[in-house]
């Protein structure tokens, strides 16, 4: 029956053929998001200029008010501030996604026969680019100001490595409350409500011996203290958390590489539901 | 039976208390172009989202080129281009940018959809502006961009959702005959429009869409037919009773009446020399006429008279230009 309708194209290709177009169709969404940031780079400032300044301002005007045991200030804080920064820069996820939604061209996509999730594993991958450029740009201000790591280089792009995949899988959380919000406003509250507390309330900016015992078991089994601890001691950067009897704190490396795991094994496919959802009527 | 390229049968769907479609049926041969015609909020643009794979009906069935759109979307966005009415393309990119990613993301190779590309932008005298940001662009160039990247991969089925809207008439009637140029090559087209001319131009069959179901199909002809034929209007300088008496044996059903009784209305049947022999007649009955016209059916006419939207008389009126006060017109039988 189909066969007596001209001109239709068949489907059924191979699955290896499937899986190239699928990769294709992610690299032509991804392309596009790097267009739209060439055309509006500002939207780096969060990657860029946001680092410079909060590495400057923390390094000069917290750090002399902030004694660290067994270093100096700005070679403990580094870590932490690539952590504020990159968890902070997630937002920028939410964001983005809300935005795509609220456009018409995610009912153009719809109709094409691409891989409908190129969508989302576009914009994950746009991120931890701009993740990546936000850790270059903190790695280089923080040379300047007396960061100095005093591990081998293997060590030193593992402790990089463990952030950035921290950075990814915070993507699709944000990713998911991107896809969940009606609007940029919402996806911004959440920056504020969520991304902001889990920096601040962390090990990342200050020593956290003289907490309340009870803040400082949220703060030990805060994710982003676990990174934060696991570059510091990658890096052979003063970790005063290592002290800390919590096994998180015990084991920082473990602890980080799971936050980041069990992140991406809920948010990826939540991410996937709630597009379904979202593109559905 | 021929196998249709385009098939919908008992289509429903419910937005909350709305019943957006309620029991539609589409089918479209190969090589046609279906139209479809009805007012706002009738159900056309739900239509069209279900038939390219952007909803779920509620019950019902669809296929587009054989593939059923619930089952096998992907198999149907193969075979499908489709302009839809809110711009769909992509603000920042240029219009070359938003072409080429349609057509990578429709598995065509690079190559191939740089030379698509450019043959579109001409097609649609897109080229100049193909270098620019569509922030830039005018309605009129979103719309005809958004009809070129319906058709990068050459698809068998177009669909087209009101695809001049916004254009300028030179454009519009481009447009028409890149239409018809792709039907001739033998792809199929359903595409809504407001405007009955262009139904009545392009469409091989119409299907006047009202409150979620199919109210009247046909070919243009056909339903032109359905208005019952041409129209006598006369407006009188004052009501004048002589008038009608002196008209019945020229009109061949009852008078509609504006309750000023200075304008008259009858069905006709249209022959040469009616309008002179209707003033030839009231003058010899002594009544003074103002004007006097016989309308032939538009499908502005099945439109209206179909749809439940506008009340024939007042879009009759308004047509006249008379909008202002629009006379109330009473069924007169005597």
């Amino acid at each position: 029956m189909i066969e007596a309708l001209p001109m239709v194209r068949a489907g059924g290709a191979s699955l290896p053929v499937r899986m190239a177009g699928a990769l294709r169709d992610v690299y032509v969404v991804t392309r596009r998001n790097l267009v739209h940031i060439a055309r509006e780079p500002m939207q780096l400032g969060d990657v860029t200029i946001q680092p410079v300044v909060f590495t400057l301002l923390f390094v000069y005007v917290f750090g002399s008010g902030i004694p660290v045991p067994g270093g100096t200030y700005a070679s403990f804080a580094l870590a932490g501030l690539l952590l504020l920064n990159l968890t902070t820069s997630s937002m920028g996820t939410a964001v983005g996604l809300t935005v795509d939604l609220n456009t018409g061209v995610i009912d153009r996509f719809r109709t094409l026969p691409m891989w409908p999730a190129a969508v989302l594993v576009g914009r994950s991958i746009t991120d931890v680019l701009a993740a990546t450029l936000c850790t270059l740009t903190i790695a280089v201000t923080g040379l300047l100001v007396g960061w100095r790591p005093e591990t081998d280089a293997g060590q030193i792009t593992a402790g990089f490595g463990v952030a950035l995949l921290f950075a990814y899988s915070l993507s699709w959380l944000a990713g998911c409350v991107g896809l969940w919000a009606k609007g940029v406003e919402t996806a911004q509250t959440f920056g504020f409500l969520v991304l902001f507390p889990i920096s601040f309330v962390s090990n990342a900016l200050v020593p956290t011996r003289g907490m309340p015992d009870w803040l400082r078991l949220i703060v030990d089994w805060n994710p982003v203290s676990a990174v934060t601890a696991a570059c510091r001691e990658l890096w052979g950067n003063p970790n005063p958390s290592a002290m800390h009897s919590a096994w998180s704190m015990q084991h920082p490396i473990w602890t980080a590489l799971a936050w980041s795991v069990a992140i991406l094994v809920v948010c990826l496919p939540l991410a996937s539901m709630l597009y379904r959802r979202r593109t559905t009527d | 039976m021929k196998e249709n390229m385009l098939q919908a049968e008992g289509l429903t769907k419910r937005f909350g208390t709305i019943q957006a479609l309620a029991g539609l049926d589409l089918a479209a041969p190969a090589g046609s172009i279906l139209g479809v015609l009805g007012p706002n909020g009738a159900g056309k643009t739900t239509a069209l989202r279900i038939l390219t794979t952007l909803a779920l009906p509620d019950s019902g069935r669809a296929q587009v080129a054989g593939y059923d759109v619930v089952r096998n979307p992907a198999a149907v966005r193969r075979n499908i281009g489709v302009a839809a009415q809110n711009a769909t393309l992509d603000e920042t990119l240029t219009g070359r940018q938003n072409l080429l990613m349609v057509g990578e993301l429709s598995q065509m190779r690079r190559a191939d959809a740089r030379v698509r590309a450019e043959e579109l932008l001409r097609t649609f005298e897109l080229t100049d502006a193909a270098g620019r940001v569509l922030k830039g662009y005018s309605g009129g160039m979103r719309r005809r961009l958004d009809l070129a990247a319906s058709m990068m991969t050459r698809p068998p089925v177009l669909f087209l959702d009101e695809p001049t809207t916004g254009l300028d008439p030179t454009s519009r009637h481009r447009v028409w005959s890149v239409i018809r140029g792709l039907v001739g090559e033998g792809v199929t087209v359903l595409l809504t429009t407001q405007y009955l001319d262009e139904a009545d131009q392009l469409a091989d069959r119409i299907a006047v869409v009202d409150h979620g179901r199919v109210i009247a199909e046909g070919s243009p002809a056909e339903l032109k037919r359905l208005t019952g034929g041409a129209r006598l209007e006369a407006t009188l300088s004052i009501s004048d009773h002589a008038a009608l008496d002196a008209l019945r044996p020229l009109v061949e059903g009852p008078f509609q009446v504006s309750e000023d009784g200075r304008h008259l209305r009858a069905p006709v049947r249209s022959t040469a020399g009616l309008v002179a022999r209707v003033v030839r007649v009231l003058d010899a009955a002594g009544v003074d006429v103002e004007d006097v016209a016989v309308h032939q059916p538009s499908l502005d006419d099945v439109f209206m008279r179909l749809t439940s939207a506008v009340p024939v008389e007042a879009s009759v009126w308004m047509a006249d230009g008379q909008a202002a006060r629009k006379p109330e017109l009473q069924e007169v039988t005597r």
